[in-house]
């Protein structure tokens, strides 16, 4: 049919501008990236003083040989997972509760996960910082723990990191089931009541899969950030934690170029932490598509 | 009509609620709080001397009103031109059928997935060379800086924009067709109203993403301090030592208050509005 070309033309007029914002500030540097990862990218190299020393695969060579490497790996992986876990729960319980309640509750509901997703990144980290601070913090003067420091053993202060990441991410979540939820007809829930559906019955049959198109959203998007956690890591835990004990990808590939002046590694490592997300990300939306789901 | 178990269930939602807010009241409280109740080893949820000290001295000795400025500006025009640019982009992806759409869709996930820390090792490179053609839009200025959180917004605000163009049935589109309206006049006068909510939602999210960067204007304002933004301001009060903690509550509070503003003006659209939107 014409219909094709019309679209076709369409697209692209639609697209055009997207497309040379994204091409020209993003697609560039990533695929700048990617080349630079190639390189022996020091200090000298950045001001021009040294010529470049193309090492191929150098750079990743070093990293899969470094055994701080794979300790950063596991702990950026469990870290997201705790994250990303504890949001949709949180999230998700929220959620519905605020679909039980009456107005009043709602709103203040509403209040006050829209302050926590307000508070800017910065602010956020060094309130909870403030509140579990070793000597002026609430917390520990309510649990009598006086000097005690939530930062300084490995675990205890990516628990507290990982609290801070619940706080400010829930809310996204929560808000978007909610309007999903509400964006359900009441008349399919009804209809499904008539036909003698149990309350389980119609969140499993009914409610769980017209949900499901933002369930995928919410934790596509949740992976992505909880991954890339970088500023609570950095401020809360002063770069990384006591001698590096708290470092994730990110923090540890932004300490090899800014503060090491290694470039080439530091991108080296982003390049493996998008490779790391894509391969989740396609397991994912293969598994989505078997079920009958389209992208 | 009294249904079992509500009571129980407000009950959990006002405490759940204060749970959340609690780290906020704490901010604001602290920065009323004269120095002497800030850092104390006894410290009390309440103030019988409020004061502004911490308000003053972070607005004073900052230079936090032209960071504030700073701020505002990069955040409001980024959030106007991803939402047209994200608008438009998000209408093609779901609307119109084309060879390589599926492929778009996916660079737009993995676009997300490159992190941001270590892209900003070329982009300073390209922010450099930008600057060489077209200074306002080079290093140390608001216009490049304009242009990155552009860069790194438009993907997220195409994808949520996609969700909620594809809400709107696509029976309007035909109605709307029938009845002789252009594609351009569904575009901007049915289909734009009816994503309201998802406008609201991404221009919330990139409100927030730009307004949150310290990363790119610690990196590419380099030299031009007043040309710089609020959080890395909020940072000078970090000390080695002994951090002034009622100045950064303070700095905290007023780089929060903006936010907030924002969030509570635009609420009821992003809650209730999608609901609305969908079913109307």
């Amino acid at each position: 049919m014409i219909g094709i070309s019309r679209d076709g033309r369409a697209a692209l007029a639609y697209l055009a501008p997207a497309a040379l914002v994204l091409i020209g500030l993003l697609g560039y540097p990533i695929y700048q990236l990617v080349l630079i990862s190639f390189y022996d990218y020091g200090q000298e190299q950045v001001s021009g003083g040294a010529p470049l020393n193309w090492l191929g695969l150098g750079n990743y060579a070093k990293l899969l040989s470094d055994s701080q490497f794979w300790t950063v790996l596991a702990q950026t992986v469990g870290f997201a997972a705790c994250c990303v876990l504890g949001t949709l729960l949180v999230g998700a319980a929220l959620a519905v509760l605020a679909t039980r309640v009456r107005a009043v509750p709602r709103a203040l509901l509403f209040l006050a996960a829209l302050g926590a997703w307000a508070t800017p990144t910065v602010a956020g980290s060094t309130v909870w910082l403030f509140l579990f601070d070793a000597n002026f913090g609430l917390v520990n003067e309510v649990l009598g723990l006086q000097g005690f420091s939530w930062t300084y053993d490995r675990w205890v202060a990516f628990g507290l990191v990982a609290a801070q990441v619940v706080w400010c991410s829930f809310p996204f979540v929560m808000v978007t089931l909610y309007a999903g939820i509400k964006a359900i007809p009441g008349e399919v829930v009804e209809a499904a009541a008539l036909d003698g559906a149990s309350v389980p019955r119609t969140v499993r049959s009914v409610i769980l899969p017209l949900l499901r198109p933002l369930l995928v959203v919410v934790t596509i998007q949740s992976v992505i950030w909880d991954f890339k956690v970088f500023t609570q890591i950095y401020v809360m835990t002063g770069g990384g934690g006591v001698a590096g004990g708290n470092l994730v990808l990110n923090v540890y590939a932004y300490q090899q170029a800014f503060a090491a002046s290694e470039y080439g590694l530091g991108s080296a490592i982003g390049v493996v932490m998008t490779v790391l997300l894509l391969g989740f990300t396609a397991i994912y939306l293969r598994a989505l598509r078997r079920s009958g789901e389209a992208l | 009509m009294k249904r079992p178990g509500r009571t129980l269930a407000e009950v959990l939602a006002v405490l759940a609620a204060a749970a959340i807010a609690f780290p906020l009241y704490w901010m604001v409280l602290s920065a009323l709080k004269p120095e002497s109740e800030v850092i104390s080893s006894d410290p009390k949820p309440w103030t019988l001397q409020p004061s502004l000290d911490n308000f003053t001295r972070v607005l004073t000795t900052q230079g936090f009103g032209r960071y504030f400025l700073n701020s505002v500006l990069v955040a409001l025009v980024v959030v106007a031109l991803s939402l047209l640019i994200s608008f438009l982009a998000a209408t093609a992806l779901t609307r119109l059928r084309f060879r390589g759409r599926t492929l778009l869709l996916v660079m737009l996930l993995v676009a997300q997935m490159v992190p941001v820390e270590a892209l900003t090792i070329p982009m300073f490179f390209l922010m450099r060379s930008v600057g060489d053609a077209v200074p306002a839009f080079g290093l140390n200025q608001l216009g490049g800086l304009v242009l990155v959180h552009l860069a790194f917004s438009l993907p997220f605000a195409i994808w949520m924009l996609r969700g909620f163009v594809a809400a709107v049935p696509v029976e309007l589109e035909e109605a709307a067709t029938l009845d002789g309206a252009s594609r351009q006049r569904f575009l901007w006068q049915v289909l734009f109203p009816l994503v309201a909510p998802g406008l609201v939602a991404t221009s919330v999210l990139s409100f927030i993403h730009a307004w949150n960067d310290f990363l790119f204007a610690k990196t590419f304002i380099i030299s031009a301090s007043e040309n710089q933004t609020l959080p890395l301001a909020l940072l000078a009060f970090f000390k080695p030592d002994q951090n002034d903690w009622g100045a950064i509550m303070a700095g905290s509070t007023l780089m929060t208050v903006p936010v907030l503003v924002f969030f509570v003006l635009v609420q009821r659209r992003l809650v209730s509005g999608l609901a609305g939107a969908v079913k109307g």
